[in-house]
């Protein structure tokens, strides 16, 4: 597998009233075209700020980022990021969202590649209406089709999940895995579930507490779709709970 | 049917306020004070000569065009400022310091300006209605939410592109709320504007009643009036609130 993403020794620190607060301490990872790596940790681990960097939305104080071996320094509409809280714009309708990013198409071709995105992810129907008008995993589907429409190489997911319903959380999920079926794309997700990291991974990177470091790697074996309550599943679970620091008995 | 139920006590209060009038100017005997009744008469008695209309035009027409000046350069204006913080950081001081004046203070300024013909009172009401929109504007650029920037951003999207699909529609809804600040103002104004020597305008209607031969009735009629026309305003700038482009900010 061909790298997609590759990041060497990324070092970050803030700057805070206590003095300098070193979040990621020399962090490097190596992303295969194609593949869905998760990377989970414990909160405050600097998650986020690692997928930042890896999409050239932050930069890093030291080491750097390639994507395809060209050193990456600023967003790119090649690398979609969906963030925890969204940003489907609200002033625009569903259909003028998805075609928000559209450049260079003629209109009418804007509008039907953005109704068969709406279509793929189950929002035929509901191209006219405003986000507000939408339930928080209708406006998720919004939100990943509108980053899909454009053809990006890498997907980087900020907990896009999260702040869902267990249910809808778990449908998204398979939606997720059914869409990356029908068109590879690169992925990188950042999430606090580990279940959710297992049931869509491929690979699993579990970060360290502050100040960061990769503390392992895991490969997740299984073929879609998974059985979550397997046997082998949730003896993956619980060594990377265990790695995470919590005991494996939560049963 | 739910609105009409709404509406139900405030009409009640209403009705309990006139009868109150009319009861106080009876009881007390007052030769001057009208009662509702005769205000109704005086009314009827301008809707017949024609002098309403014409006092009304002449009223709307300036606030129309002071209004719409203002809104013409404060919105521009106010984007300016929200985006570029040299602009804002220039502009603001000057303008806070501008803002707090009453338009009542620039009357004599007006006049030297601009004479006594109808140039005046749009004046007044363009530098009354002016500030609050560019205030409105400014802050409803500087509290855009910055992930919709950052996903602006992100598609790589033209200047042109971002200004006209983001941060226009984003601001959009507090343009309206300082249109609707502006436009209560300015009708406000237009009336002490006429109070100063032109011929024309209810705020003319007003004092020329009361100086030709204490005609209370017909001051009465043009406060009544004037606060219907206000509450017709308003409302029609509420409509633009209902607008589904910018109703994600108003709801909840």
């Amino acid at each position: 597998m061909p790298a997609k993403i590759e990041g060497r020794d990324i070092v970050k620190a803030y700057a805070t009233d206590l003095g300098e607060l070193r979040v990621l301490d020399g962090v490097s990872l190596t992303v295969g075209d194609g593949e869905l790596v998760a990377i989970v940790g414990p909160s405050g681990c600097g998650k986020s700020t690692l997928l930042n960097i890896l999409g050239g939305f932050d930069r890093p104080d030291s080491g750097r980022v390639a994507v395809n071996g060209v050193t990456q320094s600023k967003p790119s509409a090649k690398g979609i990021l969906i963030s925890q809280r969204g940003s489907v714009f609200p002033w625009l309708t569903v259909q003028q969202n998805l075609m928000f990013g559209l450049n260079g198409h003629p209109r009418e071709q804007k509008a039907a590649l953005a109704d068969r995105y709406a279509a793929m992810v189950g929002l035929k129907g509901f191209e006219a209406s405003y986000p507000h008008e939408l339930s928080g995993g209708m406006l998720k589907r919004a939100e990943l089709a509108r980053a899909l429409v454009v053809k990006p190489d890498i997907l980087y997911m900020d907990e896009p999940f999260s702040a869902l319903d267990a249910l809808t959380n778990l449908r998204m999920r398979n939606e997720l895995l059914r869409i990356l079926s029908e068109e590879r794309h690169t992925v990188v997700l950042v999430t606090h579930d580990v279940e959710e990291a297992i049931h869509v991974a491929d690979r699993i990177i579990v970060l360290s507490a502050r100040p960061t470091k990769i503390q392992s790697v895991f490969d997740v074996p299984f073929t879609h779709p998974r059985a979550l309550a397997s046997p082998a599943v949730q003896a993956l679970k619980v060594s990377i709970l265990g790695e995470l620091g919590v005991d494996g008995d939560f049963e | 049917m739910d609105r009409m139920k709404q509406l139900l006590p405030s009409l009640a209060v209403l009705a309990l306020l006139i009868a109150a009038w009319w009861m106080v100017v009876v009881k007390t005997g007052s030769v001057i004070f009208p009662t509702p009744w005769q205000v109704l008469v005086g009314t009827i008695e301008l809707i017949r000569d024609g002098t309403l209309w014409a006092h009304i035009g002449a009223s709307l027409f300036r606030v129309a065009a002071g209004f719409l000046l203002a809104v013409a350069v404060a919105v521009p204006l106010g984007l300016w400022m929200g985006w570029v913080k040299g602009a804002f950081t220039t502009l603001n001081p000057i303008f806070q310091m501008l803002r707090p004046i009453s338009p009542i203070a620039w009357i004599p300024i007006a006049i030297l300006w601009f004479g006594i013909g109808n140039a005046s009172p749009i004046y007044l009401i363009f530098i009354s209605s002016v500030f609050p929109m560019i205030v409105q504007t400014t802050a409803g650029v500087h509290t855009i939410e910055e992930r919709y920037l950052w996903a602006a951003g992100n598609f790589g999207v033209s200047r042109y592109t971002l200004f006209r699909r983001v941060v226009i529609p984003a601001v959009l809804p507090q343009i309206i709320v300082g249109m609707r600040i502006g436009l209560g103002v300015a009708w406000l104004v237009v009336v002490a504007a006429e109070m100063i020597a032109l011929r024309s305008g209810l705020g003319y209607l007003i004092i020329d009643s009361r100086n030709a031969g204490n005609r209370y009735d017909l001051v009465v009629a043009g406060m009544i009036i004037i606060g219907l026309i206000g509450l017709l305003l308003d409302g029609m700038m509420r409509l633009l609130e209902g607008l589904k482009s910018v109703r994600w900010k108003y709801a909840r």
